[in-house]
């Protein structure tokens, strides 16, 4: 797969304090790759260094020391960024513009013109469900619209890479639905996407990789798969054909012990215990294993241990 | 150069959206009414009062456009965070500076150039309401071409104004300051031939040779000001001097938005 964006050791301070003598490392030596079709997921709390990054990466900011690389160019280049569209956080236009103009106006820096201008402008406006409201001043939009328009002008030079910062911020349940399908299209469509968010929930079900950034430190990276798959929450063991002797003998080795429908029970180890005793266990008290397995632990555990 | 237009256009289109224009063409029109009426009760000096009145009124409010809107051609930009999504785009910085510059001095001369529109019927109704008898007594003529000398001067000066306020944007956080850096300049230039004689008459030599310096170093506004000239028709002014002031100002305004975009390449977006 060929690569879209590369950040190698990227660290950024900067000043604070009297006269900007002191420094503030906001991103540690940070490096990642992306590669093309990929949905990137940039965790991280508030403060963590998430739209630091994207800033450095579309060049708003310059790094104190490493490099970003942003389809085999530096993110200066503006054939670099003619490739990628991005939406900043909290997105604010100009509002004596309809969404219409401001489009036009994106459009022709992107160096679309003409009726090729006019009909990508009309296409992401109705991509982003905007079509009806194309021509009323943006002082009208609401906070839920203005995000429609971010992401309208992030699409309008029919990018290769979404860089998306905080995309379902201020959104409502159903702006966040249409966010994540757009996401998902956009996946369909072969672009690459990556995004920035402190929803996992939104990340687990979009993402195929994540990086967890935590006080300016990348602490994980993988898929989400990978980074839950190391950790075991416990064990679930579900047998049938217990008696109630046999079950108020083995609730004391376990940590919780379920009744489920037809004689059925669900026996829960923490991670500290292993099943097999346990196992060894109801089968001498005449039980029937059915199943034994590990409770997986969330993209949210793993977050949480990770970030504390 | 195509990128440079269009944030050119985005400007002017933005420009003439804005309240602070439609105030500031207000205030003009209302002054270039006043002269009329001020005018009419000055004996025999009409002519003279609405042509001082009208020119000082287009360089005035010229100046408050340039220096009111120019502050904010950037700073408006990073204040409201429009700024990530325009640099996002294949847009180089010194176009987006470049284009800036460009969007205001066009929106200002079509304002001068309607202001200016707006003297010359006002001449052509005097001269068409006046009896033969006492134009004679005028030392000008009343619809004068020579106003254009001036009209030429004021948009150079503007236009150097324009990119005094533009590169006090391109660091400035704060709207007022730089207006108020602006405005200190081009009154500290209305008098820089004055500062650079005044060191001669310093008691102590640094004062002087720092008045001096100022005197130097600020874009020298009091030499567009050929209003009185063109006005009372002496001394004459030649188009070479206007050529050569023009001139002048191109450089220093060429200078200035060179600095400005030096000053926005670096600058970060935090």
């Amino acid at each position: 797969m060929s690569l879209v964006l590369r950040l190698d050791g990227l660290t950024k301070d900067f000043p604070t304090g009297f006269l900007g003598r002191q420094r503030h490392r906001a991103l540690d030596d940070v490096s990642c790759e992306l590669s093309r079709g990929e949905v990137f997921g940039l965790l991280g709390p508030n403060g963590a260094g998430k739209t630091t990054t994207l800033k450095l990466v579309m060049g708003l900011l310059r790094p104190t020391a490493g490099r970003v690389t942003l389809f085999d160019r530096r993110p200066d280049d503006p054939r670099a960024r003619a490739s990628v569209g991005f939406l900043p956080e909290h997105p604010t236009f100009y509002d004596h513009l309809s969404a219409e103009e401001l489009l036009t106006y994106f459009a022709g820096l992107c160096g679309l013109h003409g009726t090729a201008r006019v009909a990508q402008v009309a296409r992401v406006l109705d991509t982003v469900s905007l079509g009806d409201a194309r021509q009323r001043p943006l002082r009208q939009f609401s906070k839920g619209m203005l995000q429609r328009v971010g992401l309208a002008q992030a699409l309008v030079n029919d990018p290769a890479l979404v860089i998306l910062d905080e995309p379902m911020s201020g959104l409502d349940p159903i702006g966040r639905r249409d966010v994540r399908e757009l996401i998902l299209r956009l996946r369909d469509e072969g672009r690459t996407v990556l995004f920035s968010s402190h929803i996992l929930s939104d990340a687990e079900t979009l993402c195929s990789r994540v990086a967890i950034l935590a006080r300016g430190r990348l602490v994980a990276t993988g898929t989400t798969s990978d980074l839950t798959a190391d950790h075991t929450r416990g064990w679930e063991i579900t047998a049938t054909g217990l008696s109630p002797a046999a079950v108020a003998a083995l609730q004391a080795k376990v940590a919780r012990v379920t009744r489920i429908a037809h004689g059925r029970y669900t026996l829960e180890l923490d991670a500290t215990q292993r099943p097999e005793p346990l196992v060894a266990d109801l089968v001498a008290a005449g039980g029937a294993l059915e199943s034994v397995s590990p409770v997986r632990a969330t993209l949210e555990d793993v977050f949480l241990e990770r970030v504390s | 150069m195509t990128r440079v237009w269009l944030v050119a256009w985005h400007v002017f289109k933005e420009s003439v959206r804005d309240r602070v224009l439609f105030a500031i063409v207000g205030f003009a029109i209302v002054l270039v009414a006043a002269s009329v009426l001020i005018g009419q009760i000055t004996a025999g000096q009409d002519v003279k009062i609405i042509k001082d009145l009208g020119l000082a009124t287009i360089e005035l409010s010229g100046v408050l456009m340039a220096v009111f809107i120019g502050v904010g051609l950037v700073s408006r930009e990073i204040e409201r965070r429009s700024i990530y999504s325009l640099l996002a785009k294949p847009l180089r910085r010194w176009e987006f500076v470049v284009g800036k510059y460009l969007g205001l001095v066009g929106t200002i001369v079509i304002n001068v150039a309607l202001m200016t529109l707006a003297l010359y019927a006002m001449l052509a109704w005097l001269q068409w309401t006046t009896p033969e008898a006492i134009q004679r007594a005028w030392l000008t003529p009343v619809v004068d071409p020579a106003l254009l000398k001036a009209i030429v001067l004021i948009v150079a000066e503007l236009a150097l104004v324009t990119a005094v306020a533009l590169f006090f944007s391109t660091f400035s956080s704060s709207g007022l300051l730089s207006a108020g850096f602006t405005l200190g300049v081009w009154v500290v230039g209305l008098f820089s031939e004055d500062l650079r004689g005044f060191s001669a008459l310093a008691s102590s030599p640094l004062v002087g040779w720092v008045v001096n310096a100022v005197g130097v170093v600020v874009p020298a506004f009091s030499a567009f000001d050929i209003k009185a000239a063109v006005v009372h028709g002496r001394p004459p002014v030649s188009w070479t001097y206007v050529l050569l002031t023009v001139g002048y100002a191109a450089w220093y305004a060429g200078a200035l938005v060179g600095a400005a975009v030096a000053v926005f390449t670096r600058r970060e977006f935090t």
